[in-house]
């Protein structure tokens, strides 16, 4: 840098947009963090949403000139507890009756008192804050909330995600979502769903909505026709936070480990499964793309999950996935292992997408001649990819008409625009009668997981 | 705590043969002496059949008063109990043992209060 080389770029306004940035980042973080210990201070949930939305507001004017604090989840939550004294105080009024009679009881707590040195010491101790979160999760999946209910509160009180983000990666419109959310948050509190981690017998039923919600959030990034790409990358970003942060602190549950492995080697194969905007098989995929530190983490996680030996659905659709992460190229996949994986995955979790998918592996095994046999016991007409399947077996076999019959039934109930880009290509190859490399597994999800195969 | 209302749901039609009957009311009266021995036991009701439910609704300065019930449903309100409960999971637990005493899905609402 030479003193007389005159500046192209007028000087980066120091402070503003470095701390917008910053506290964005602080919000997507610390949203989750910050609303679950203020429901848990305050016995509110739209409360505690209010009073952080008050102290991000009051960080995006501040922060920039005084700088970000020491401890921004700290100043955060000590900021919004101040502002929920404040609004009660002014709004005490106007309060409807219950949720004053909680707010009060709230601010004679200790719980609200104290100081913010407290708080940042108590936020440096895992354990207390992270249990409000784990608290938060079982409330927002609680079985008495419709399933898709589940997902929107999860991935707004715990992701941070506003409810236009929200919106947009489900596909309907802002006003029906935001009237869902309202909804759920007052049946959550008049019919006092509890704020809760269950615990004992009632745990491993009530953590399956959990890893449901968390595993649908992921597969709504990772194969949804819908949204925008960013959107997508962003939902799963959010599933694998919540999936990590679910394993830390539930480290005796099997199927949180291999719900983590699962999402994380599905991941790590995201750079390689799209070419101009149709899917790639996992067969054609150029394996340098994929990301060996996810693949380490998933597969580490599976040995676990191995040497604890308690199988489950998500822990063997992480070692089927794990077998595909091992193999240097498609032709030295271990099918045998996977065949047995989809056996024991047929035991624990029996049902005709599965099953399916075991057909696809049994093909490589023995031929597409008995996996067709196979594949059209299952009664999945309605499905695109048992179409898809189905039609790369006839390909196999030679039977280029009856191929591009099913190419054309499968296009026909694809919704997602990589699927039907994908099977327009096959389509066009079975008109050419091109009977396609013999290892290109015929699922354009790729995942060899079971239900998971879109 | 709270109150909630756990109203069962059954089928229309004639009631079941008393062979049948009979272990579902033993079953019920013991469900509620557990709930009474609990502590969350306010009030439980059976309901005659809905032929025998009248309605009656506002219409202009007088009422209208007309035969059968409200809505003409394959399922009708056949019973309910009202309970105490510390939050919704407290309440389901109960209404699961209703729902098995009585073999019938139960609702569970929330009373206002």
């Amino acid at each position: 840098m030479t003193r007389d080389a005159a500046p192209a770029l007028p000087p980066e306004p120091a402070g503003a947009p470095v701390a917008e940035t910053e506290i964005a980042r602080v919000f997507r973080q610390e949203y989750g963090r910050a609303v679950a210990v203020l429901t848990r201070v305050l016995g509110d949930i739209d409360a505690a949403e209010d009073a952080v939305q008050d102290a991000f507001t009051l960080a995006v004017q501040r922060w920039p000139s005084a700088g970000t604090p020491p401890s921004p989840a700290g100043w955060i939550i000590t900021t919004a507890r101040n502002s929920a004294i404040d609004r009660l105080r002014r709004e005490a009024g106007r309060l409807d009756k219950q949720l004053k009679a909680t707010l009060l009881q709230a601010a004679r707590s200790p719980a609200l008192r104290t100081p913010e040195e407290q708080v940042i010491t108590e936020l440096s101790r895992e354990g207390t804050v992270d249990d409000d979160r784990l608290r938060l999760i079982f409330t927002c999946c609680h079985p008495a909330l419709a399933a898709n209910i589940q997902v929107a509160l999860t991935l707004r009180l715990l992701g941070g995600l506003t409810t236009a983000e929200i919106a947009h990666a489900f596909l309907v419109p802002e006003t029906t979502m935001a009237q869902r959310l309202v909804r759920a948050k007052a049946k959550i509190r008049d019919a006092r769903i509890p704020y809760r981690v269950p615990h004992g017998v009632d745990l491993p039923a009530r953590l399956q909505p959990v890893l449901a919600v968390v595993y649908l959030i992921f597969n709504e990034g990772y194969s949804s026709s819908s949204a925008g790409s960013f959107t997508r990358e962003e939902l799963c970003r959010e599933a694998i936070r919540l999936g990590r942060l679910l394993a830390a602190l539930l480290p005796d549950e099997p199927e949180v480990a291999g719900l983590l492995a699962l999402m994380l080697l599905t991941e790590s194969r995201r750079g390689a499964r799209e070419s101009g905007g149709a899917l790639v098989l996992l067969a054609d995929q150029d394996r340098r793309l994929w990301d060996r530190a996810l693949i380490a983490e998933g597969q580490a996680l599976v040995r676990q999950c191995l040497r604890r030996n308690q199988p489950g659905p998500y822990q063997l659709q992480a070692a089927i996935n794990a077998v595909h992460s091992d193999a240097a190229d498609a032709a030295a996949t271990d099918w045998r292992q996977i065949l047995r994986l989809y056996d024991q995955l047929l035991e624990v979790a029996p049902g005709p997408v599965v099953a399916l998918n075991r057909a696809v592996a049994l093909a490589e095994l023995e031929g597409p001649a008995p996996a067709l046999r196979l594949a059209d016991e299952l009664g999945l007409e309605g499905y695109h990819l048992f179409h898809a399947v189905r039609a790369d077996f006839l390909a196999r076999l030679g039977r280029a008409d009856e191929a591009a019959g099913a190419y054309s039934s499968a296009l026909h109930l694809a919704g997602n625009a990589a699927d039907r880009e994908f099977l327009e290509a096959r389509l066009r190859d079975a008109r050419l009668g091109d009977g396609r490399s013999p290892n290109a597994g015929p699922v354009p999800g790729e995942t060899a997981g079971g239900a998971d195969a879109g | 705590m709270a109150q909630y209302l756990l109203s069962v749901y059954q089928p229309v039609g004639p009631a079941p043969a008393p062979e049948i009957l009979e272990p579902i009311m033993q079953d019920l009266e013991a469900l509620n002496r557990e709930m009474k021995a609990a502590g969350v036991w306010v009030f439980a009701a059976g309901l005659h059949p809905t032929d025998t439910a009248t309605v009656v609704r506002q219409q202009g300065t007088g009422v209208l008063i007309t035969d059968g019930p409200f809505a003409e449903t394959k399922e009708h309100l056949g019973g309910f109990t009202v309970i105490e409960a510390e939050d919704l999971d407290a309440a389901l637990g109960w209404a699961g043992k209703l729902s098995r005493a009585t073999t019938l899905p139960i609702e569970v609402r929330p009373v206002q209060h």
